[in-house]
């Protein structure tokens, strides 16, 4: 069997897979990106390099994933909707392939209004949904979105999508995953898991509806570092849910950095024995060489 | 309705620069929305006095964006607006245009921003509903337009930011798909989100002139 990339591979074996986020830098320094890569080599499967997260400006996704893919590490680029029309996503989803990379994640995208460019213009020309099953079809059909034919070579990648358990209405959430397969999405990245208690209670939606045989699921998790990220997250960013008793227990403690980082492993280690679940995306903002210790301590071999 | 606003008096002021002016208003939107009705024109005639910035007349115009009643018109003005080489206009941005077109040797200055096709949905509340972009796909979302009332436009919604019902962009706005998501409820019929929604063709939302 042939696979598109290490990460479809890993998965499609059945192995608990572990991917992990690195963003790029705020300037044109390679060596920014491949420090970091350095210090993660052999810890996860395959590294999500951003997409203007924020919508702040970075070194782009697509720069950041072929340093990767240089460095022989696997990366997923991330894509979004908000900086680019069909045109433009199609064009640069044409280049990736070219290039190498075989992982691509696609997202609708932060609101300008969130980033460093409040007064931009945000393009959303199509949502998530409608990119993956653009560039679904570009590889398995050989059209465009407009219906014109790719004369030169299919796009040969593996795609995934996002998925938040948390969001609001949390009864349509199911629903969403399977709109998202359908679409094309072949793994789920989800929110930062804080809430396993919910977050059990999706998974039990999404297997009872067979999805999760559908579809490669990797749960998130973002170590909380302060009792200031904790309640940024709680309290400020959307569609988060940090319960009372992780935030407590982080405000609480007398070194809440040592206390979030229990707090994940904790989380890791019921989320390995969650039915349905195949491996954990770990998102460590501003905070990523704290990475290979929680891989260590949560009991996973180095990858290859 | 062409929902404006309008600018500073001191922006205003500056574009002015204590020159003679002549004031335009317009009897539909801009009376609607109180920013170029009689009574706006002659508030800012007022205010412009009291500046020592002669006026040298004004009219309200029958709408401002009828080219041919705008001509007729202002005909009757002949002599005020030859006083004066400026025009404050307090109509929407297609108003503003229409006198500019008419009045091309005067120095147009557009007295209000233009800010969207609402709704009147309380005196003096105005609610963005529509962006004109040429292809109508209200049948689809529950008589509610996602491209207009979602600031990311997404067909395939909700973006998941949302809470306890309204946009994670601007508290205020309420989330254009749980508007959907519970008149579909109520009917029984959330399945049919289900169904995914293609790329919205903006070709016609470039049409720039149609003829009946």
């Amino acid at each position: 069997m042939s696979y598109r990339s290490n990460l479809e591979k890993v998965l499609s074996e059945g192995h608990f897979v572990i991917t992990a986020e690195i963003g790029p830098p705020k300037g044109s320094d390679a060596n920014k990106i491949r420090d970091k890569a350095m210090m993660l080599k052999g810890c996860a499967d395959a590294f999500n390099i951003t997409d203007n997260q924020t919508a702040v400006v970075r070194m782009s996704s697509f720069a950041g994933s072929l340093i990767l893919h240089h460095m022989n590490m696997e990366p997923i680029m991330q894509m979004t909707c908000r900086d680019r029309n069909r045109i433009g996503l199609q064009s640069d989803v044409l280049g990736a392939a070219a290039l190498g990379l075989r992982n691509i994640l696609c997202l609708t995208g932060d609101h300008q209004s969130f980033g460093n460019h409040p007064a931009a213009k945000g393009v959303f020309d199509i949502d998530s949904i409608q990119l993956l099953q653009i560039i679904k079809n570009m590889r398995d059909v050989g059209v465009f979105q407009s219906g014109d034919l790719l004369l030169a070579e299919r796009p040969c990648v593996f795609l995934g999508a996002a998925a938040n358990p948390y969001a609001d209405p949390f009864e349509i959430q199911v629903d969403r995953l399977r709109k998202k397969i359908d679409a094309g999405a072949e793994f789920i990245q989800t929110q930062s898991v804080y809430n396993l208690e919910k977050f059990s209670k999706w998974m039990d939606d999404v297997r009872s509806q067979g999805l999760d045989k559908k579809v490669h699921i990797l749960a998130g998790v973002t170590p909380l570092k302060s009792v200031k990220m904790a309640e940024r997250m709680k309290f400020h960013v959307p569609g988060t849910d940090v319960p009372e008793t992780v935030y407590q227990r982080i405000k609480n403690a007398s070194d809440p950095a040592k206390e979030g980082y229990v707090i994940a492993l904790e989380t890791i280690r019921e989320l390995k024995v969650l039915q349905g679940v195949h491996g954990i995306h770990i998102t460590a903002l501003f905070w990523e060489q704290i990475i290979p210790s929680l891989v260590k301590d949560a009991g996973f071999d180095t990858r290859s | 309705m062409i929902i404006t606003k309008q600018k500073d008096i001191i922006e205003l002021l500056r574009s002015i620069d204590s020159k003679p002016v002549f004031l335009i208003g317009c009897n539909e939107c801009a009376t609607l929305c109180h920013t170029g009705g009689k009574d706006e024109v002659l508030a800012l005639k007022e205010a412009l006095v009291k500046k020592q910035i002669p006026v040298s007349g004004w009219v309200v115009l029958e709408p401002a964006c009828h080219l041919l009643n705008d001509k007729r018109m202002l005909k009757e003005y002949t002599t005020e607006l030859s006083k004066t080489e400026k025009v404050l206009v307090l109509a929407c941005g297609n108003g503003i245009q229409t006198i500019a077109d008419l009045l091309s040797e005067k120095e147009i200055i557009a007295g209000t921003d233009t800010l969207f096709l609402g709704e009147i949905s309380r005196a003096n509340e105005f609610d963005k509903r529509c962006m004109l972009c040429g292809d109508c796909l209200l049948d689809n979302f529950e008589g509610f337009c996602p491209i207009t009332r979602c600031p990311k436009s997404m067909l395939n919604g909700p973006c998941g930011g949302s809470s306890n019902g309204n946009c994670e962009i601007n508290k205020e706005m309420e989330c254009v798909w749980d508007c959907v998501i519970q008149k579909l409820k109520k009917k029984g019929k959330l399945d049919v989100l289900l169904a995914i929604q293609k790329p919205k063709d903006w070709s016609k939302a470039s049409e720039t002139k149609w003829r009946i």
